[in-house]
């Protein structure tokens, strides 16, 4: 009786707001609606709707559910120091992080469902219902850590909420276990996600040791990014205390993580244009082009430039706090990894193909539809949760105020509880 | 909890509760009989007896279905065998480089045998031509050449194609288990339960392995209807594909479809466990290599070098 | 003075790549349809009528295995298809009886000029391999005869590592069964024996490169 209760109140604090609210689900919706088109389409002529081809087998797709998953993972970021250390400023909004992760999860499973040619056999990649393929498949062993890490943070966020909305502090004994296994958790999820291409000998592009190494320290870049730029919005909009101090402290160890991302990037490239071996093909692909195909060059220098560019701007603590500095480098950021762990991971992997074959891959329109409306759905579900969230987590959703009116009430004055 | 709410719960629960039903029974009223089965079909390795032979029946009726054109309204009766491994086989190929010259008449022998979709255009079998100057390269190969004659002058052939691996990076790294070994070596695809991932096309390090982008076209009176549960029968859109060895003619002692078409001759094929094999001989007596030696997948696919 | 002819027209049968599926002959019982449709039937068929060299192969010790150890001369011959005469050449007494036999080298003018000998042209002429005595058979240096059907032996007698390939189905085409019967070829049926060059031939056509969704 009480959950219902929490869920009717959820309901009501989802279903008011400002006409801006409105608005901006208007424009998620219309993202969803198109990409529910693209897919739609996709569906009846089958995957040949999008540009990936035998030789080019993965692309957008992927390359968006490879970045996702770094999201996902990078609210451990804000995990770690919240609850580990008790660090007061980041705890407050440690619940946006994880709300970050379950929705990012969601956007992962989905790119990957709209990458598969049978969506209706997805139930055999699922745990326990169909036949994964464990040990030795990594896709499988993404299916199980994606799962868990999506039950463990939604269980953790529904606790937490729950908890405050019956005004009563979380259960340390239910909670915190929980929340120390999130951590490695969310380190498996994109180590995993790394496996998945860095065990395929017949890739060397991808066939390196520090890959896993390059996709956590980039993941703790790109996920701290989105989370900076959402804070200040929330801060703006859904009036959540967020102070100065937990925002410059996440552009610090943005600032760091980029550095061992760069670092490790120059490893890497060091390796292959030094012992120039055959398999530099694809990192010149990338950054030079082969034989006069050069369709990724543009970006991979932009996506070099970018990164660079936001670690000089956080190294910096005058432009770090900012706030001009703070929201470019949190763009710049994004975008430097979106790129970098998107296109510019996926595609030179496959060009040339394993027989020298070279296809050159730009994601279809339908593939861009389709992302549309994944991030929109991701979108939605994010604002719909922080809709919930925020009330909840500043005492102005309660069970006292659950009722009809005075949710009503609460939202239009928010006022502290009592 | 307010009155108002007291009222509501049991009208909005019976509400969604019908509305879910309604949702259910549409659904399932919606797709066919067959498309039920499909949908809860099991592992291949897992159907009993009993299962397989209805899996069977409706396959065949749908492939049937296929074969319907003109000059047969009624179709060619469409066979799928699961002839299993013979004991004490295990296949190998071997393929003289020498005697290669490229004709691609492999290529169409195996569409044809094998029902591979002509639009979009699937090929298992890709022939590389290659100069002699810069030996065994395939990252400097050209799948593409056109020519009147060849040989081309300069050139050789290097016809690939699944290199059937005792140690398949494709079956390691599939998700549901949908490819796997046979007993007798051959790597085959259960098409109902592949779910269409792609892994396995990014870990062949031989690009042996194909995707049906979009629903296969044949053309009905092209179709072969001899057809292997884990071979030639038609694939629907969404699953990958790949070379058998032609598993509906080697499990019935038939040599496979490209050997029969070399007009070179410079194709082998057998029983590794048969010291009198032909590949076995190729293997004892000539010079013998095998495609990306260093990866470790173990082919039984060997090339050679018969002068 | 006379030759057999042995045509060129048999190479490219023998490739198969002539002849239009439509008019090939019903597909034998253990040659699948669907490579047999795209054969020639002296190729992959076995209306061969070499009943006996099947028997010989199959019953004989358990498969190639026997080839090893028989001795060559042994009466026993391959499963071939008959030899690719032109139609209506054979047999050459027919025309050979009543012509007096020539053992001079010489250009040929009047008969068999389509031959070019291209196949160690200085030191070879038709007496070399075609029989003076009865031009239905060739002779060995030897001096012993065979038939046309077992035409390997004399190739062998120059070509040892080729004719020991072909015994064991590596060098040339075999069809068939790779656990039961096979179908072997003459080396006339894929080498024109006056010019064995293998003649290059035309590929079929190039795949599609992918293209980008519309």
């Amino acid at each position: 009786m009480m959950f219902y209760r929490f869920v009717v109140g959820s309901l009501r604090a989802i279903v008011r707001g400002p006409k801006l609210y409105y608005l901006w689900l208007l424009f998620l919706v219309a993202l969803i609606a198109i990409g529910a088109i693209g897919y739609a389409d996709q569906l009846k002529h089958g995957l040949v709707r999008t540009n990936m081809r035998d030789q080019v087998s993965w692309g957008f797709y992927i390359g968006n559910f490879t970045f996702m998953v770094g999201v996902a993972a990078a609210a451990v970021v804000l995990v770690i120091p919240a609850y580990i250390y008790n660090w007061k400023p980041i705890k407050e909004i440690v619940i946006i992080g994880e709300l970050l992760a379950v929705c990012a999860i969601v956007t992962c499973l989905l790119f990957v469902m709209v990458d598969i040619g049978r969506p209706d056999r997805f139930w055999h990649i699922m745990p326990f219902i169909g036949n994964l393929h464990i040990p030795s498949s990594l896709l499988a062993w993404d299916s199980v850590v994606l799962n868990v890490y999506f039950v463990l943070n939604l269980t953790i966020v529904t606790h937490l909420l729950y908890r405050a909305f019956n005004k009563k502090p979380y259960s340390k004994r239910f909670a915190t276990p929980l929340i120390i296994l999130s951590i490695p958790a969310a380190v498996s999820i994109h180590t995993v996600t790394a496996f998945l291409y860095n065990g395929l000998a017949s890739r060397p592009y991808w066939n390196s040791a520090i890959l896993a190494p390059r996709f956590i320290a980039s993941a703790f870049c790109s996920g701290p990014a989105i989370i900076l730029i959402l804070l200040q919005l929330l801060r703006r909009y859904a009036k959540l205390e967020i102070k100065n101090e937990a925002l410059s402290k996440i552009a610090e160890l943005m600032a760091y993580a980029m550095f061992v991302n760069l670092f490790l990037f120059g490893a890497e490239i060091f390796r292959e244009y030094y012992s120039s071996t055959e398999h530099l093909v694809y990192t010149k692909y990338l950054f030079s082009g082969v034989d006069g195909h050069r369709s990724l060059v543009p970006y991979a220098w932009l996506s070099l430039f970018l990164s660079g560019g936001a670690f000089l701007l956080f190294l910096i603590p005058s432009t770090r706090r900012h706030p001009v500095g703070l929201n470019l480098g949190a763009f710049m950021i994004y975008g430097g990894v979106f790129i970098e762990k998107g296109i510019a991971l996926v595609v030179p992997g496959f060009t040339p193909s394993t027989l020298g074959d070279i296809y050159e891959y730009v994601p279809s329109r339908v593939e861009l539809m389709v992302t549309a409306g994944i991030y929109g759905i991701g979108a939605l579900l994010f604002t719909l949760m922080v809709k919930v969230a925020v009330p909840i987590m500043g005492g102005h959703l309660t069970i006292d105020t659950g009722s009809k009116r005075a949710t009503t009430a609460a939202l239009e004055t928010p006022q502290p509880v009592t | 909890m307010s009155d108002s709410d007291a009222k509501d719960k049991p009208n909005r629960r019976v509400f969604l509760k019908m509305l879910g039903q309604a949702a259910a029974v549409s659904m399932l009223a919606s797709c066919s009989e067959r498309d039920r089965e499909a949908f809860f079909q099991q592992h291949f390795k897992e159907l009993s007896k009993a299962d397989l032979a209805k899996v069977l029946e409706r396959l065949q009726a749908e492939a049937t279905e296929k074969t319907i054109s003109q000059a047969h309204p009624e179709g060619r009766a469409a066979s799928i065998g699961v002839e299993p491994a013979m004991p004490g086989v295990t296949f190998g190929y071997a393929l003289d480089l020498s005697r290669c010259v490229g004709c691609r008449r492999c290529v169409d022998a195996c569409v044809k045998e094998n029902n591979q979709s002509r639009d979009p255009q699937i090929h298992w079998i890709t022939v590389l031509e290659m100069e002699k100057e810069g030996g065994v390269d395939v990252m400097h190969s050209n799948a593409y050449y056109v020519a009147d004659t060849v040989p081309r002058k300069g050139h050789f052939y290097m016809p690939v194609s699944c290199q059937q691996c005792r140690d398949a990076p494709c079956v390691k790294s599939c998700p549901v288990g949908a490819t796997w070994q046979e007993p007798d070596g051959i790597v085959v695809v259960d098409y109902n339960y592949c779910i269409g991932c792609r892994c396995c096309l990014a870990s062949c390090p031989y690009g042996a392995r194909h995707f049906n982008w979009a629903e296969p076209h044949i053309p009905p009176d092209e179709i072969n209807t001899n057809m292997h549960y884990l071979g030639n029968r038609p694939r629907p859109k969404g699953v990958v594909e790949k070379c058998t060895f032609c598993i509906q003619r080697v499990r019935k002692g038939l040599y496979p479809a490209c050997v029969e078409i070399c007009p070179t001759g410079s194709r082998k094929f057998g029983n590794l466990l048969d010291p009198d094999s032909e590949v076995r001989y190729v293997i004892e007596n000539k010079r013998v290599f095998i495609l990306k030696e260093e990866l470790g997948t173990h082919p039984k696919f060997f090339y050679f070098y018969g002068v | 003075m006379r030759l057999v002819i042995l045509t060129a027209a048999a190479l490219a049968a023998a490739v198969g790549c002539a002849r239009s599926r439509a008019e090939s002959p019903p597909a034998p019982a253990r040659v699948d349809a669907a490579v047999a449709g795209d054969g020639d039937a002296g190729v992959v068929g076995d209306g061969d009528g070499d009943g006996d060299g099947d028997a010989e192969v199959d019953d004989g010790d358990g498969g190639i295995a026997g080839f090893n150890a028989g001795p060559i001369f042994a009466s026993s011959s391959y499963p071939v298809p008959p030899p690719p005469f032109t139609e209506g050449v054979f047999p050459c007494m027919d025309c050979h009886e009543s012509i007096e036999t020539d053992p001079t080298p010489r250009t040929l003018v009047d008969d068999h000029t389509e031959i070019k000998l291209h196949h160690g042209d200085r030191d070879r002429w038709c007496f070399d391999c075609h029989n003076p005595d009865n031009r239905d058979e060739l002779r060995l240096a030897s001096g012993r005869t065979v038939p046309f059907t077992e035409s390997y032996r004399l190739c062998g007698q120059c070509h040892g590592d080729k004719y020991r390939d072909w015994r064991y189905g590596i060098h040339g085409k075999r069809t068939g069964s790779w656990n039961g019967k096979k179908q072997y070829l003459l080396c006339a049926h894929c080498h024109n024996p006056h010019a064995p060059h293998f003649a290059p031939i035309k590929p079929m056509p190039p795949p599609r490169r992918p293209g980008r969704s519309k």
